[in-house]
């Protein structure tokens, strides 16, 4: 509200600019899916598809009015089991700019607490219509269940161990953003890869894209059958870094561990964090990722979070691109499924 | 009232018979088997060609839910389900609530059994009470009531010292203990088979390892107790190996495999729908070397019986996220056809070695009655039907629960009748021929 109101003074506008200024989109929508579970059901035509349509989306937020009546009409519950802060705002923030009706469903504030299962909790919503629903939650598999039962579209805003997909998507962007393409790249993703759905999503996209992924971690947070994902994983963190365009690291998920994975956080600093010594491999214009929420001093040092190399806040700022993107080409999806 | 079946293929390991004979049915008991039994007032059943009279199947270990979950099945509706799968005998485990862990809960079952009248159910009494591996149970009481046989099954017993006991104890009995074997550490909070599937759907992992540690420190017990150990539903090629060196060194070792765990593979988690709760159990659906390795044990006498570890769970319970849905499903009413399809049918097993699996050796186990067609043993008999062609319906099920992954599959064997104690209880309508054993 006080961004548009500031941009009052400087921009020349009418109410009807809103109506007006649909962002130049790909012609041809060919998004034909009603649920983004996964970056797994998508082709890398898709996934361009995705990220080209975010290009255009991008602009949208440069405006002085941030807001296109895309999704006008449209309701979207964001429907959320974990505590999140920039998965929930960023696509909050996308779906109030292309109009949708919005409201936020937070597990501790619902009838969960009262012990209402999952599908009861969507079957009510759905009763409301709902036109999408984006969903975080700790099991894997519970935008699955939810696709198969509910009429309206499901986002997979993180489920459990699974998948996050517009977490890869707008790391993606980012990437091919610094890198102007994404196949041939050499991507090392460092971390708990074990309870990670940053991981399995961007290895998912990563390889579709063509990119020489490289995982790295301790071997008892490494996936089972991970290599057969297409991936390079080694315990050498400094193998993995050495001569990479993009290093990702992952958050080591405290609140996930069950059990002794590494003696300690210090102990895991000093074999695996991401110092501005072991960034010295990688490439001299290596640039430094995380999803965030990070563990500084654990899986990353403050001056490499911080250093020159860093573009981990650009991530969340295209975050809103990408996700809007999403949105918008899933509504068209549900349109073509009308026609 | 005299009944003969005359003229069908007659499969009995027991008596290593395995030919066209008559089986002379005289009230509860078999009377005479033999060629050309002379009518002699008896109502004559002419066996269809095709079909195949063998000792009533005998599933040694499924889960009746009563007391305590009737929602999810009934000791009636588990029986009727039973004999609905050829089954003429169940041992039901104790895991109800309360655990049949005293004789009130093994009279309560058996009186439910002895109402519904259909399938004989031999209730399996708790090896400590409450199950939860601190005293034993009144294993004593337990036998006087009715139990066969003593499990902690859902988990192992829980040290070492405590199976020691258990054996040694249960064995002045004669009472088998069964054993469910898994390394709680090791399986931690996993929910289906360690590897790659289970990985790629951000799911936690079991390894077969936490069954087949667990197998071998009961083997190794079980030698020094000199009782047997009976190893339950099996899954992993580690364990089998356990199996194997202990039987190969003469330990009295014995062990069962479930039909899921013969057919599907860990790659059902994610085909053809993924997260689908019905292809959670435990032990999990494993890799395809575990699952061929199965095969192979039941082909070459490893494995002394198949048991379906019949796990009911009502739908609600199932339409969860996957990693809170209970482990299990239901096993009695597809367990025959898929023997078949997947055994028989592909040539890893004969008629007699099926029969064996599913008769002789669990009443050998158990040591109970049937599981041969003796003259004067009970007239419990099953009528199969290996070429009959079966699409699983789950719908018609007449357990209370559906909870199965073989909804829909198209397989080739099927249950043509089930007689128990010399009364038909079972005649399946959709098996052309199979009317006139009513």
């Amino acid at each position: 509200m006080s961004g548009s109101r500031k941009s009052t003074g400087a921009t020349k506008w009418r109410w009807n600019m809103i109506e007006q200024q649909v962002p130049a989109v790909p012609a041809v929508s060919t998004l034909r899916h009603k649920d983004l579970l996964g970056i797994a059901d998508l082709t890398p035509d898709e996934i361009l598809l995705i990220l080209d349509t975010a290009e255009a989306m991008r602009e949208i937020g440069y405006r002085p009015i941030k807001k296109v009546p895309t999704l006008r009409g449209k309701t979207v519950v964001n429907l959320f089991f974990e505590n999140s802060t920039r998965t929930r705002t960023s696509f909050e923030i996308a779906e109030k700019r292309l109009s949708a009706d919005t409201l936020n469903i937070a597990a501790a504030t619902s009838s969960v607490s009262k012990g209402e299962t999952l599908v009861d909790t969507a079957l009510n919503l759905e009763a409301m219509a709902p036109d999408m629903i984006v969903l975080r939650h700790a099991s894997s598999g519970a935008c699955h269940l939810l696709s198969r039962i509910c009429r309206a579209g499901i986002i997979n805003a993180g489920d459990g161990m699974h998948e996050h997909p517009t977490q890869a998507l707008l790391d993606a962007f980012t990437i091919r953003e610094h890198k102007k393409r994404i196949a041939g790249l050499k991507v090392a993703i460092v971390g708990d890869l074990l309870h990670s759905r940053v991981l399995r999503s961007n290895v998912q996209l990563l390889t579709k894209l063509g990119a020489d992924v490289w995982v790295s971690g301790p071997p008892t947070l490494m996936p089972p059958g991970i290599e057969r994902e297409g991936v390079r994983p080694t315990t050498n963190v400094e193998e993995a870094v050495d001569g990479a365009d993009v290093v990702m690291l992952l958050r080591v998920q405290l609140e996930r561990m069950q059990g002794t994975f590494f003696p300690s956080l210090r102990e895991y600093f000093a074999v695996f964090g991401m110092t501005r010594e072991r960034l010295k491999l990688a490439k001299s214009d290596v640039i430094i990722m995380h999803p965030g929420p990070m563990n500084r001093g654990v899986e990353i040092a403050s001056e490499v979070a911080d250093g020159p190399y860093s573009v981990i806040l650009e991530q969340v700022a295209n975050g809103v691109a990408v996700r809007m993107a999403v949105l918008y080409l899933l509504a068209g999806a549900e349109h073509e499924a009308a026609a | 009232m005299k009944r003969l079946l005359r003229g069908g293929r007659v499969v009995d390991p027991a008596s290593s018979r395995d030919g066209m004979f008559d089986v002379l049915i005289d009230g509860d008991r078999i009377v005479k088997v033999g060629k050309d039994i002379p009518i002699d007032g008896a109502m004559v059943v002419d066996v269809p060609a095709g079909f195949v009279v063998c000792p009533g199947l005998i599933d040694m270990h499924v889960h009746l839910r009563e007391p305590g979950q009737e929602h999810k099945e009934t000791v009636a509706t588990g029986v009727a389900s039973a004999v609905a799968g050829g089954f003429t005998a169940v041992a039901c485990m104790p895991n109800t609530a309360p655990i049949n862990d005293n004789a009130g809960v093994t009279e309560f079952i058996l009186k439910k059994a002895a109402d519904a009248a259909l399938a004989r159910v031999y209730p399996i009494g708790a090896v400590s009470k409450g199950s939860n591996g601190e005293q034993l149970a009144d294993i004593a009481e337990l036998k006087a009531a009715g139990c066969v046989a003593i499990s902690d099954d859902g988990r192992p017993v829980k040290t070492a010292l405590l199976l020691r006991r258990a054996l040694e104890y249960a064995g002045m009995f004669g009472m088998p203990l069964l054993e469910h074997c898994e390394d709680q550490s090791l399986k931690g909070e996993g929910v289906a088979h360690e590897g790659y599937h289970a990985s790629a759907l951000g799911l936690r992992g079991i390894p077969g390892v936490a069954e087949s540690i667990m197998a071998q420190r009961d083997i190794a017990i079980s030698e020094i107790a000199g009782v047997p150990v009976h190893i339950c539903h099996m899954s992993a090629a580690s364990t089998l190996r356990a199996v194997r060196e202990g039987k190969g060194h003469d330990v009295k070792v014995t062990c069962e495999v479930a039909p899921h765990h013969f057919t599907l593979t860990d790659e059902a988690l994610s085909t053809p729908v993924s997260y689908d709760t019905n292809t959670k159990m435990n032990p999990p659906l494993r890799s395809a070397f575990d699952r061929d390795e199965m095969v192979k044990g039941i082909a070459d006498g490893s494995v002394d019986a198949i048991a379906t570890d019949h796990a009911p769970h009502h739908y609600d319970e199932k339409k969860v996220e996957f990693d809170q849905a209970p482990f299990g499903i239901v096993g009695l009413e597809t367990c025959v056809p898929l023997c078949f399809d997947r055994l028989v049918h592909r040539g890893s097993i004969g008629l007699s070695k099926l029969v064996a699996l599913l008769s002789t050796n669990p009443a050998r186990i158990l040591k109970i009655a049937g599981g041969a067609l003796a003259e004067g043993a009970l007239a419990d008999i099953t009528v199969l039907v290996p070429d009959a062609q079966v699409t699983v319906d789950p719908s018609k099920f007449r357990s209370k629960s559906r909870n199965t992954p073989f909804g829909g599959w198209q397989l080739r064997g099927a249950v043509a009748a089930t007689i128990v104690g010399g009364r038909t209880v079972y005649v399946n309508e959709s098996t052309h021929g199979a009317a006139r054993f009513q």
